[in-house]
């Protein structure tokens, strides 16, 4: 069934969309990550125009991180005074992306952007997350132990110092609010809640407790995205709701399924699953800027 | 000397005119694009009149339909630290959004070059670059046509049209679905030995209708309701979500 986008205007089917929201949807269930980072790409080889695709795709995160948030307040493993603090950088990294989005959109450069964001955050992400979960791997067959992590670090001598009480951590705000600006940032420019990023900076870099992790990531994701939302409906008019709609039915359904799939898989393989594929949707965007293009012309809405 | 041959030239042109004129049909009067639009076909058909014997030279019919003329800019791709970036652009002020070309014979036979940079008819002459300083810049409007070709938004349909008895013309252009809404000019031009002798223009008004049109104006009207309304959307979804699943649960 073939459905006609108002603000994309390009006709799609139906169906694909609601597959594709629903295997995305899978797949964050499992790995409780948002999909931004597969579904913005998987838009763009289906025809989506790149502005498009971005906005929408923040509208979407709202829905799927919202939905999640719910999960967590019930069992209390979100941080809201992190998630504040996160939330504060964040809003500030997203509009200033917006604002990076639509100098480089007039100039002709956004799809590059977009891409290079996408092949240097997926390449590097994918690649720890590959080592890291072959070395964890490898030691849970040697010993059955983990190692354990620095307790402190440089960052934990940082002034304006502020008690986190769910996370248990005494520490200066800067860190979370320059992650919070760079998530911020990430999330205007690549249509991407972030998560994928914010998760390990929180765990490594914070020294969080993994089990508030998700739940605090999720809460400020919300209100990163529809900040996101907001600035790119007002601005660029370039949120489809309809393809909004079509995508998180299938996404919230497929996050259910997903959720099911993941409890009855050992942690390290999943991570590994996750590596694997993030490293793909990378290499598959990198060719696409190695490799000549087939044609060297592209055409971009005039009048600069 | 010039009187004369002017007085000739008007006796030979001015019944070329009233000899023949074309009458028009169209299939729909306009497109209307709704939720499942999926591209649209427009039959264009009509009958040349004629009050005396038909006159002599061998007879054409082209037919163009015209979306709506925008700006585009073509970027060109160059290699830059290893990657592929655009680095050249080159604005085209007006190019169509959409254009098809069908004639009754291959255009060569039924259109002169002059008559054709005359009356802008073929793809080429539609889209012309303007004020550029990139050194090729024909090759910028070149790769506009390869890419807008490639789409069906440019169409060359030679011998697509079918002439019955000399009199009755009739044509079908395929409109694809990534349409741009406005008014598409549809242009037919009777030619006698590669010269126009008769035009004839319709317009048929492409445009969003019902939720399509009311979703397109809010998003461009009142962006931050539209803006509201879809954050709401995205809430709700995922608020039902979970208490659905919440129910299965139990």
């Amino acid at each position: 069934m073939q459905i006609y986008l108002p603000i994309a205007e390009v006709s799609v089917n139906a169906f694909l969309l609601l597959g594709l929201g629903g295997i995305v949807g899978v797949l964050s269930g499992m790995f409780g990550v948002g999909g931004g980072f597969l579904m913005t790409p998987l838009l763009f080889f289906i025809g989506i125009p790149p502005a498009v695709a971005v906005a929408t795709e923040a509208n979407q995160i709202v829905a799927s991180s919202f939905s999640g948030v719910l999960a967590h307040l019930k069992r209390k493993t979100v941080d809201l005074r992190m998630g504040t603090v996160l939330l504060c950088g964040g809003l500030i990294g997203a509009a200033f992306g917006v604002v990076v989005f639509n100098y480089l959109r007039s100039m002709g450069q956004v799809d590059l952007l977009v891409k290079l964001c996408y092949v240097i955050f997926l390449g590097v992400i994918g690649g720890l997350m590959f080592i890291e979960s072959l070395n964890a791997i490898r030691r849970s067959k040697k010993t059955g132990g983990r190692a354990t992590r620095r307790k402190h670090n440089w960052i934990h001598n940082l002034p304006m110092k502020m008690k986190f009480r769910v996370s248990g951590l005494y520490i200066s705000v800067i860190p979370p609010f320059i992650v919070g600006i760079l998530v911020g940032i990430l999330a205007a420019i690549m249509g991407v809640g972030g998560g994928f990023i914010m998760v390990p900076a929180m765990i490594y870099l914070l020294g969080m407790p993994t089990k508030v992790v998700v739940g605090t990531s999720l809460f400020q994701i919300i209100f990163v995205t529809a900040f996101t939302t907001m600035l790119h409906a007002t601005t660029n008019f370039t949120v489809d709701i309809v393809l909004a709609v079509l995508l998180l039915i299938g996404g919230v359904i497929g996050a259910q399924i997903g959720t099911r799939i993941g409890v009855n898989m050992k942690a390290e393989q999943l991570r590994i699953l996750l590596a694997i594929m993030v490293l793909a949707v990378c290499g598959k965007l990198a060719m696409d800027l190695l490799i000549q293009p087939v044609e060297l012309y592209s055409l971009g809405t005039g009048g600069h | 000397m010039m009187i004369r041959l002017l007085s000739l030239l008007l006796l030979i042109a001015l019944p070329a005119q009233a000899q023949e004129e074309i009458v028009l049909g169209l299939s729909k009067d306009e497109v209307a694009i709704n939720t499942t639009f999926n591209g649209s076909e427009i039959l264009i058909f009509g009958a040349i009149r004629r009050d005396s014997p038909e006159p002599e030279g061998d007879i054409g019919v082209i037919v163009t339909v015209a979306g709506p003329d925008t700006p585009v800019t073509v970027w060109r791709k160059e290699r830059r630290v290893g990657i592929w970036v655009n680095i050249d652009g080159v604005e085209i002020a007006a190019a169509p959004s959409f254009y098809a070309v069908a004639s009754s014979a291959a255009l060569s036979d039924v259109l002169r070059p002059s008559q054709d940079l005359l009356n802008r008819i073929t793809i080429p002459q539609v889209v012309r670059e303007v004020g550029t300083n990139v050194l090729d810049s024909k090759s910028f409007a070149r790769a506009l046509v390869r890419i807008r070709s490639g789409s069906d938004q440019y169409q060359l349909l030679e011998s697509a049209v079918s002439l019955t008895r000399n009199t009755l013309f009739e044509t079908r252009v395929a409109l694809p679905a990534n349409l741009t809404e406005g008014d598409y000019l549809a242009t037919i031009y009777l030619t006698r030995n590669g010269d126009v002798v008769d035009t004839y223009m319709r317009t048929i008004p492409v445009k969003k209708v019902g939720l399509e049109r009311w979703l397109y104006n809010l998003a461009h009207e009142n962006a931050v309701l539209y803006g509201l309304m879809s954050l709401a959307i995205a809430i709700a979804a995922g608020w039902g979500a979970s208490a659905i699943f919440g129910l299965f649960r139990r």
